[in-house]
């Protein structure tokens, strides 16, 4: 008989996550915005090259059917947006195949919420109001001062580097050199990623907030790309919000041209081919949705269980889940 | 042997990285906000000792090692090949080399149990007992009636090992040490 059936957060922690979760939806029933729920089975699913989506088999009016467990509901939540819904939050279950570690879980609850009419300096001032919020009822105002770190300047200052201007070869050798493995053949945004993560990452959000923005253009995913006001060069509008070496939340200005996202998914599937990967089934109804006009604005998903890990002093996020993956 | 993918690494894995074989230490699943994943993997090169840091993309995968720990009593040594048997019956018997005995030699004592690492049937190191209880050979003679003072000596003990005693230790007196510290525990 196996004997760990037994929870993998204790039962104190799991009342202290079930108040936590009480706080972020006073958070945002003070600032009227609209609690939904969305599908966790949808037709189309997140192309994204670094995100496995798990699948279903189904058997609806439409017969059997494969449907993908949403990796985010940012795209029924763009419909709903479409639809007049005006400002929405989510908490969502969400689904990615691999992710399992101190700080993944196989599904994971993502708090997601956008703010139409919002410019995205907005948003990051109240994804910051938010995380103080969390952390505030356990710590006091611990979250520290909140600083604005361009990606640029990161590279610079980490690993005398500038990620927009290195050649490629020299990219993939310091990529090489720092991991311990070969980078040949790898794309400049897989070497700067590694970078990210390992020279840079652990030291944000040490003795405050880090909220890091003008990253890359072609690491836009569904965010607009604006060109950097200072060198004119083009940079994504969206911002990863970083406390205690966590990434916390990944913002964007929403896209909302319905060609360009087409394209995007386009492009997604055609390096999915490359890469020997599996192609995913495009969601035509966002497609359709952005076609009829969503109202610009920002939108930001927040990993709710490293929030509450954070707030609650613990050193993984199945400490703070009921059953994490490994006993689920 | 088989291969193992990153996902599959856990704590105490045996695989081969560089032609040598390593148990895994702590594996690290890493994913930047939407980049590609990695694991950040420490290993023990079971054959230096050394503890390696290493990143691979996730769903890489290594060679399974032909590692196994085995439970062998030690016999004697001829003066280049340390010689152990397997406590199981078999009477097998193993010779160890210097390089892999290591820093094993000093806590050798006849008849104890030791941990043999054999990979692909070679022995590749000894792990001794956390506790063994060998005789003092030669130290300062002990001084009456200061047995509660913290003071100490060196001893040198029967397997040739050297620990800090307490002052009231004898000569011929048996000791039990804790081999990974080094430290004296109390007398046998």
């Amino acid at each position: 008989m196996v004997t760990d059936w037994r929870p993998t957060a204790t039962l104190e922690i799991l009342r202290e996550r079930a108040r936590l979760l009480a706080e972020v939806r006073a958070f945002f029933a003070a600032r009227g915005m609209l609690e939904v729920e969305t599908p966790v089975l949808g037709h189309g699913g997140s192309t994204d090259r670094h995100l496995a989506s798990l699948n279903a088999e189904a058997t609806t009016p439409a017969g059997r059917e494969r449907l993908w467990l949403q990796t985010s509901p940012e795209f029924a939540m763009k419909r709903l947006l479409a639809a007049g819904s005006g400002p929405i939050y989510q908490l969502a279950r969400c689904f990615r195949d691999g992710e399992v570690g101190r700080r993944h879980n196989l599904e994971f609850t993502m708090l997601e919420w956008y703010r139409p009419g919002f410019s995205l300096d907005e948003l990051i001032e109240e994804t910051v109001a938010l995380v103080r919020r969390v952390l505030g009822r356990e710590l006091g105002d611990e979250a520290g001062p909140l600083r604005r770190r361009r990606y640029r300047e990161l590279f610079r200052e980490h690993l005398a580097i500038d990620p927009f201007s290195i050649e490629l070869a020299e990219c993939r050798r310091l990529a090489a050199e720092r991991g311990g493995l070969s980078m040949s053949g790898a794309s400049r945004d897989d070497c700067l990623d590694l970078l990210l993560s390992l020279a840079i990452e652990p030291h944000l959000g040490r003795g405050g907030i880090d909220v890091v923005v003008d990253y890359p253009a072609s690491q836009a995913a569904l965010a607009r790309r604006h060109r950097d006001p200072e060198d004119g060069e083009w940079v994504a509008s969206r911002f990863e919000l970083y406390l205690d070496g966590l990434e916390l939340a990944n913002g964007y200005d929403e896209l909302t041209d319905a060609e360009e996202q087409a394209t995007r998914f386009d492009e997604d599937n055609i390096a999915r081919r490359a890469a020997g990967l599996p192609e995913v089934d495009v969601d035509v109804r966002l497609l359709a949705a952005l076609a009829h006009g969503m109202p610009e604005g920002s939108g930001v998903a927040l990993g709710i269980d490293r929030l509450i890990q954070l707030a609650l002093g613990k050193s993984s996020v199945a400490e703070v889940m009921a059953f994490a993956t490994p006993r689920c | 042997m088989a291969n193992y993918s990153t996902n599959e690494f856990k704590g105490g894995l045996k695989v081969m990285l560089d032609g040598d074989p390593c148990a895994i230490v702590e594996n690290e699943f890493v994913k930047p906000g939407k980049g590609q994943a990695f694991n950040r993997v420490k290993l023990r090169n079971l054959i230096t000792g050394r503890v390696w840091e290493r990143t691979f993309k996730s769903g890489e995968s290594l060679e399974g090692a032909d590692v196994m720990d085995l439970d062998m009593e030690y016999l004697y040594s001829d003066g280049e090949m340390w010689h152990f048997m397997k406590t199981d019956g078999s009477f097998e018997q193993y010779a160890v080399e210097k390089k892999a005995l290591g820093d094993t030699v000093k806590w050798l004592k006849e008849q104890v149990a030791y941990t043999v690492t054999l990979w692909n049937d070679n022995a590749i190191s000894v792990t001794p007992p956390n506790f063994i209880e060998l005789e003092v050979v030669e130290t300062d003679p002990g001084l009456k009636g200061d047995t509660a003072q913290g003071g100490s000596k060196p001893a040198t003990l029967s397997s040739g090992a050297v620990v800090r005693v307490p002052l009231f230790i004898n000569q011929g007196e048996v000791l039990k040490v804790d081999t990974r510290s080094g430290d004296y525990v109390s007398r046998a």
